[in-house]
């Protein structure tokens, strides 16, 4: 991946000799972007100095580079894309672009290629966009350093901030997105990363995964999303050290995980979030190394997930750790911190001597009649909790953390 | 004449070495907690399971040992010419009052040496205050009831401590049974108006919507949020504890004014 874009600036820097600078200015003898990627040749450069340039639907369909200097802004019209790469080796970056179409049968955006490979877009600017950057059948590209912000209030007539539609190798990294739909969203994305980005304020998700494999997400944070990830019917997933915050409504989760296989969530935070993970038809999981603090369900487990294994984890202050909807357990939960955990360590291992249960009654009890929630914390739901925790009857009785860690990890 | 009466009992009560062994406890229990969460948040949540459960306890206890540790001097006071609902009111209040300035003081004096002033948790700690002094003249109420009902000190004792139980254990106990087994009823609207009849499940809750774990309650949260939230919701919800402390009082007033004594 890194050494695809090395192999590109190669390439460009060899051809760099060729190539020739457009300027474009109020004042230059050429003023108009549209003339500019006429007259340019195939990896020649456009300069855009400041000013406020209309573009709309503007086809790019050789490879350019285009900059835009401070100022430099693109005005869409609110017709239709703002631009379109259709163009393999297509660079842009440094633009504010604003006004992009609106449409509900159309998927307009402010950036958009198709079929493009080896692209780069890079410190752009995208304010209010329906979607900001939507990328289709585009492989070896970059994403980065980009700030697409919206207003949008509801699902149904907004987009996505970075859309990925069929994309191979793209690299993702170091955007904010906020007010928009999704504020990443890969659908059939193979063998891609996610890094260090911001996504928050968003409608529906930070990051959203469909039908995508072998790709990674680490270091992003996701806060206050109307979910923080979703991830969905994928396989060989890597997600590491992300930060999940306060992702918090009735429906909400920090992250979701729906018919996955084979991943990994390594060292991840998930702090004041109403269901830290919820998991439904997840097989081959590990999770290691991530803190849950301050949620209202640390883990919902739904059915059919196997063989899951959950170590090394620190579970603190949840209303609720571990939920579960049916009495069969094949997940392995040994040797994580619980912080409500009253067993002794006798020995000084460092282990509990007694097991600890994760799920409590009432947890159970929430599941199959969510309207007892609204007993929560009363004395009688302490009784009953302390009484299945003697001799349990309606939870998992092999669901059980035999090496409780005394210390947090 | 019935804050002559109260002023006794209040005083009478403040000299007494309960009131400050109570005093104490609240006040070691905030610096403790404090001292361990350093999170006035978290130590709110723990303050409110304590709160909810303690206060009524306390109240039930307090107000039907004094009615019969005071029962010969009521009998002096019955023997002059005072009104018996000035009596009974002012004993009433007497206790009430004090248990409750315990808690207002033994909780305050701590968080506000703790800042709580400033910080964005003020209206929490307030809401839990109010409630705990609602749990406390409801509860001491319905004891000096139950006092009046029961000349035997042993059974009187035996119905206040079980009427705490209801309250506390056993109503959220038949609550839980009876959503469980209707379960396939729409219950959000029941779940409401149960919760209304329950002093101590009604204070909890409008604690629990405060702390914003509201969203743990899904949608049954939003519809008390719904309800709550508006200041419509609130005013009915403190109307409602404003009856529950007028109920046994009127009840109170009335079996005074016929018992035998």
């Amino acid at each position: 991946m890194r050494l695809t874009i090395v192999s590109i600036l190669l390439f460009l820097l060899v051809q760099v000799g060729h190539t020739s600078t457009w300027n474009i200015c109020s004042t230059c003898p050429m003023q108009t972007l549209e003339e500019a990627i006429l007259k340019a040749a195939p990896l020649d450069t456009v300069r855009v100095q400041k000013g406020i340039y209309t573009c709309s639907d503007l086809e790019l369909r050789k490879p350019i580079t285009l900059i835009g200097e401070e100022g430099a802004v693109l005005d869409g019209l609110g017709t239709g894309y703002v631009l379109k790469i259709l163009s393999d080796s297509v660079s842009i970056s440094g633009f504010k672009i604003i006004n992009s179409g609106r449409s509900y049968t159309k998927d307009f955006a402010a950036i958009y290629t198709y079929r493009a490979n080896y692209f780069t877009l890079s410190n752009l600017e995208i304010v209010d966009p329906f979607f900001g950057i939507l990328l289709e059948k585009s492989k070896n590209g970059t994403v980065i350093n980009n700030l697409i912000y919206g207003v949008s209030k509801r699902e149904a007539d907004s987009g996505n901030g970075i859309h990925l539609w069929h994309c191979k190798n793209v690299f993702v990294e170091n955007n904010e997105v906020y007010g928009l739909r999704d504020g990443i969203y890969l659908e059939f994305v193979d063998d891609s990363q996610v890094i260090e980005n911001y996504t928050h304020n968003n409608l529906r998700y930070g990051l959203h995964f469909m039908f995508s494999n072998r790709d990674e997400y680490v270091d992003n944070v996701f806060e206050n999303n109307g979910a923080g990830v979703a991830v969905m019917f994928s396989k060989f997933i890597v997600m590491k050290e992300n930060r999940f915050t306060h992702n918090w409504g009735t429906a909400s989760y920090g992250l979701l995980l729906k018919e996955i296989y084979d991943a990994e969530v390594i060292d991840n935070a998930f702090t004041e979030n109403t269901i830290g993970i919820f998991i439904d038809g997840s097989t081959r999981i590990n999770y290691t190394g991530n803190l849950f603090e301050q949620n209202g369900w640390a883990i919902k487990v739904s059915g059919g997930c196997y063989t899951n294994k959950f170590y090394e984890n620190n579970f603190i202050g949840n209303s609720f750790d571990i939920s579960y909807n049916s009495k069969m357990n094949d997940n392995s939960f040994n040797g994580n911190y619980w912080s409500d955990y009253t067993g002794y360590d006798l020995d000084k291992d460092g282990i509990g001597d007694v097991p600890y249960r994760p799920v409590k009654l009432f947890s159970y009890i929430v599941n199959n009649t969510p309207e007892t929630i609204i007993l929560l914390r009363s004395l009688f739901v302490d009784i009953i909790n302390f009484s299945e925790k003697v001799s349990p009857v309606f939870t998992p009785d092999d669901l059980i953390d035999n090496q409780p860690s005394i210390m947090s990890f | 004449m019935i804050l002559k009466v109260l002023k006794y009992s209040f005083s009478d009560l403040i000299r007494s070495r309960w009131s400050y062994v109570y005093l104490a406890f609240y006040l070691v229990l905030g610096f403790v907690l404090l001292f361990l969460n350093d999170n006035l948040s978290k130590a709110v949540i723990t303050l409110m399971n304590i709160v909810v459960v303690l206060t009524p306890m306390i109240g039930t206890i307090f107000g039907i040992m004094y009615f019969y540790n005071s029962r010969e001097f009521t009998e002096l006071l019955l023997a002059q010419p005072i009104r018996r609902r000035t009596i009974f009111l002012g004993q009433y209040l007497g206790v009430s009052l004090s248990l409750s300035l315990s808690l207002v003081l033994g909780l305050g004096i701590p968080f506000i040496l703790y800042g709580i002033t400033q910080s964005s948790q003020i209206w929490d700690f307030a809401t839990l205050l109010i409630s705990g002094t609602f749990l406390t003249f409801i509860f001491t109420g319905l004891s000096i009831f139950i006092g009046l009902l029961n000349s035997n000190k042993i059974k009187g004792f035996g119905y206040a401590i079980l009427m705490w139980l209801f309250f506390a254990v056993i109503y959220d106990g038949i609550f839980l049974i009876s959503l469980v087994v209707f379960d396939d009823y729409p219950l959000d609207k029941f779940t409401l108006f149960a919760s209304f009849f329950n002093p101590i499940d009604l204070s909890r809750i409008m604690i629990l919507l405060k702390l914003d774990i509201s969203a743990l309650l899904g949608y049954t949260g939003a519809l008390f949020q719904k309800f709550f939230g508006t200041g419509q919701g609130l005013i009915v919800a403190f109307t409602m504890l404003l009856l529950w402390v007028a109920g046994p009082m009127f009840l109170l007033v009335k079996k005074s004014s016929k018992k035998d004594f």
